[in-house]
């Protein structure tokens, strides 16, 4: 300091960082206060933490049950279609990417400054987290079978992705998108029905369930979700209270009870013949329950479509059904995307609620049962068991709602 | 769309009035038959089964008690359904408190200058957050009462106040009947608080000077609730082991513990978000004039900012609210006797379970509706007055 140097020069290290906690640890006495006993609390606890789950946890108990807690009890005979199942929809889902991907650089807004480490960066932020679960869960398979499996899905992902690029950067003749249209909407009720063909859905258990039962409830829900909303915006007084008052009932009511109901007294409103087993039961639940839900955000995308854009369909003769199939709708829909994840999400982990209420093994009750199990039985393992069954959706939900936060400032819906 | 001249009317196919109508009609016409479909076939399948469809099963014994009430087999059902809703509303009404209270402060934890505060506050949010609260509920129940509680034998007893098992908690509580005494008491030092704080602010607006209204109040409070205590004697009853339960206080039940305690941490995960974006969203203009007329942080967020962030936080607070009521059906999973858990026992005991059901269904609906209608009341109470 005695120096007549730049004082700048003369910062060092650990002056930058005494300066640094003196503004974001102990700007005051309270600030002290509260990062000495939230910090001692986190380390400790963040210690409790990393040593159970690497020195003190015995994960033998999910190794073991690995199967029985991703697909129930699926025979093992027919393993090999749930590996073709997610390598087709690994493909399928990449051709959806290199089509976004191919729009963005058409349109000359893709984020192609990301070049070489940079892209690989942010896709390691995007979906590292993705990646090590995956390896996390491989390494605690005890067969090769899931290593050709994680192989195969990232060579599929790949693959999907080149093809999907290429179809949306050259021009296709109109009956070709046609068809390739066709093929992509079809792809996952044919992988369903390539599934159901070897075992029923009736039986279908573990993780998969909650997935699959997420998946139809989102899908299925949609017709229904988009007319109630229009239902409830339409000038004609009859269908707009028929849609206020399923909306509004429905909202009211825990899924949880309806549930128990769809467990106990669907059969009363049905003819004999039809009898429902318990995972159906449960996706009809979750369809006619998200219905409500969606139809309410559906709303809102159509009330921030400016009436212009109505008033202009009409003014170019347009049917009432063209307004709003080839105007309104699309960009509805297209501002609520974004919330349209956040529904999913919430469906996803409610499809928990199926086990309990409909007695399905699904992923929640299949970790509970493992540790009642002769080799676990009385050993305390519901800890493991549950960290592992927590962990799994915590990294769906995680990452499925960093993604569509990303989509929305893409979109950017409330910016305009 | 029509090519018909001022003032003719067009032809009765292509009369947009007409059309609409007969539009209406026929959605109208569809739901119905569906609706029909439906209730014949619950008439045909009820009346081959001989299974009744009235409501008369609700003044018949029950034949299930209610452990933590005095309700046994003998009482009627509807007792039992009376018992189901106050219990509900009891976990509600606590749990929004709670739930409140901590998401109001990890939402203001997630904007703290505190480097500390704010990565526990952020790591508690996007853990809990992408949680299933079913998955929760099951650990606190599973994996917090039943393996870190001790069992009854062993039961923690921090200062002889507290009893801590895995059996329930036994808290110190007002002896026999002094309760009502004490809720007059209280509600009458409220009721002076609420004098107190309009004498306050008057003489604040015409001296200046600080109005202190929550310091004199809350002393007011407790001196009302400390001298009632040396007139009228209330007793208290102290938590003791005896054998195998907990005698005197008050105790809380595990099931009501681990539901009310998983309910409150993923609600207020989600009020914290609510509560962070609402106070992002005041004009940054309000709390740098509160700095700049030199008010402390506390007073800058508590004074000035948060009940503006708060007026914008209203409606998706009530949106929790909701949830968190609803969500209080998974106490049925878990031995907590609530609306769902009477209705799915009296249904296994052979109530017809279409009645049952409906009658939950309706009880949850209307407290939807009264908690939605006392949310729009607050909502219209604190809006802007826009002139």
């Amino acid at each position: 300091m005695t120096t007549a140097t730049d004082p700048r020069r003369t910062l060092r290290h650990r002056d930058v960082a005494l300066i640094w906690a003196r503004h974001n640890l102990f700007r005051s006495r309270l600030d002290a206060l509260l990062t000495l006993v939230l910090g001692a609390i986190g380390l400790y606890l963040t210690f409790r933490f990393l040593r159970f789950v690497f020195i003190n946890a015995r994960w033998e108990i999910i190794g073991v049950n690995l199967k029985l807690l991703l697909v129930g009890r699926w025979p093992v005979a027919h393993l090999l279609r749930i590996a073709v199942s997610i390598t087709v929809l690994a493909f399928w889902g990449g051709i959806f990417v290199g089509l976004i991907r191919a729009r963005q650089v058409r349109r000359g807004f893709a984020d192609l400054d990301l070049i070489g480490w940079q892209r690989i960066g942010d896709l390691s932020r995007r979906f590292g987290l993705l990646i090590a679960t995956m390896l996390l869960v491989l390494a605690l398979a005890t067969t090769v079978g899931p290593w050709l499996v994680a192989l195969g899905l990232f060579i599929a992902v790949l693959l999907g992705r080149m093809v999907g690029f290429k179809l949306g950067s050259v021009p296709l003749s109109t009956p070709l998108v046609r068809l390739s249209t066709l093929v992509l909407v079809i792809t996952p009720f044919v992988v369903f029905l390539y599934l159901v063909d070897a075992v029923p859905f009736a039986e279908w258990e573990g993780f998969l369930f909650n997935v699959t039962a997420a998946g139809a409830g989102i899908i299925l829900c949609f017709p229904l979700g988009i007319l109630l909303a229009l239902g409830r915006r339409s000038k004609l007084p009859l269908l707009r209270s028929l849609s206020v008052a399923y909306i509004e009932f429905v909202r009211g009511a825990p899924l949880y009870v309806l549930l128990l109901m769809a467990n106990v007294s669907l059969e009363f409103f049905v003819p004999p013949w039809i009898a429902p087993s318990k995972p159906l039961r449960a996706v009809v639940t979750f369809t006619l329950f998200t219905a409500a839900y969606v139809a309410e955000i559906v709303r809102g995308g159509l009330q921030s479509v400016p009436h212009g854009q109505e008033e202009a369909a009409k003014a170019l003769g347009l049917s009432p059904y063209r307004q709003i199939t080839r105007i309104v709708l699309p960009q509805a829909l297209r501002n609520v995307i974004p919330a349209q994840i956040g529904q999913f999400i919430s469906l996803f982990k409610d499809t928990t609620l199926a086990g309990l209420a409909l007695g399905i093994l699904d992923l929640l009750t299949a970790g509970q049962a493992v540790t009642q199990q002769d080799a676990y039985r009385g050993q305390g393992l519901i800890i493991e068991s549950l960290l592992f069954v927590a962990f799994l959706f915590w990294v769906g939900s995680f990452t499925m709602s960093r993604e569509s936060q990303r989509l929305e400032r893409k979109l950017g819906v409330g910016v305009r | 769309m029509t090519t018909q001249q001022a003032g003719a009317r067009p032809p009765l196919w292509r009369d947009v009035r007409i059309l609409s109508w007969v539009f209406q009609l026929v959605v109208f016409a569809v739901v119905a038959a569906v609706v029909y479909w439906l209730i014949n076939n619950y008439r045909m399948n009820t009346a081959s089964s001989g299974i009744p469809t009235n409501f008369e099963f609700l003044t018949g014994p029950s034949s299930f008690g209610i452990p933590g009430s005095d309700f046994d087999q003998n009482q009627p059902v509807h007792s039992a359904f009376v018992i189901g809703v106050l219990n509900t509303l009891r976990i509600s009404v606590v749990g929004v408190i709670l739930a409140t209270a901590l998401g109001i402060l990890i939402g203001i934890g997630r904007l703290s200058t505190n480097w500390v505060v704010n990565k526990v506050s952020a790591i508690y949010v996007e853990v809990i957050r992408n949680l299933p609260l079913l998955v929760i509920v099951v650990f606190t129940f599973l994996g917090v009462v039943f393996q870190v509680l001790p069992r009854i034998e062993n039961a923690w007893k921090p200062l002889e106040l507290l009893v801590v098992s895995n059996r329930g908690i036994g808290v110190p509580w007002y002896q026999g009947n002094s309760g009502g005494m004490l809720l007059l008491l209280a509600m009458f030092g409220a009721f002076g608080w609420w004098l107190i704080a309009r004498w306050r602010r008057i003489v604040s607006e015409r001296t200046g000077e600080p109005p202190r209204s929550g310091f004199i109040g809350a002393a007011f409070l407790i001196l009302t609730l400390v001298i009632g205590w040396f007139i009228f004697g209330f007793g208290v009853t102290l938590p003791e082991v005896d054998g195998r339960q907990i005698v005197g206080g008050i105790r809380i039940d595990p099931s009501y513990f681990a539901v009310l305690i998983s309910l409150v941490i993923y609600t207020a995960s989600h009020i914290a978000e609510i509560v962070r974006g609402s106070i992002q969203a005041v004009p940054r203009g309000q709390g740098e004039a509160a700095s700049a007329l030199a008010l402390g942080p506390f007073q800058r967020m508590w004074n000035v900012v948060l009940p503006q962030a708060m007026r914008i936080a209203i409606p998706p607070l009530g949106n929790q609210y909701l949830n968190l009521i609803k969500n209080s059906s998974l106490g049925a999973g878990f031995a907590y006797f609530e609306l769902t858990a009477v209705t799915q026992i009296t249904v296994g005991n052979g109530s017809p379970a279409v009645p049952a059901f409906a009658l939950a269904l309706a009880f949850y609906v209307v407290i939807s509706l009264v908690t939605s209608a006392l949310v729009n009341v607050a909502n219209r109470r604190f809006a802007l007055v826009e002139r």
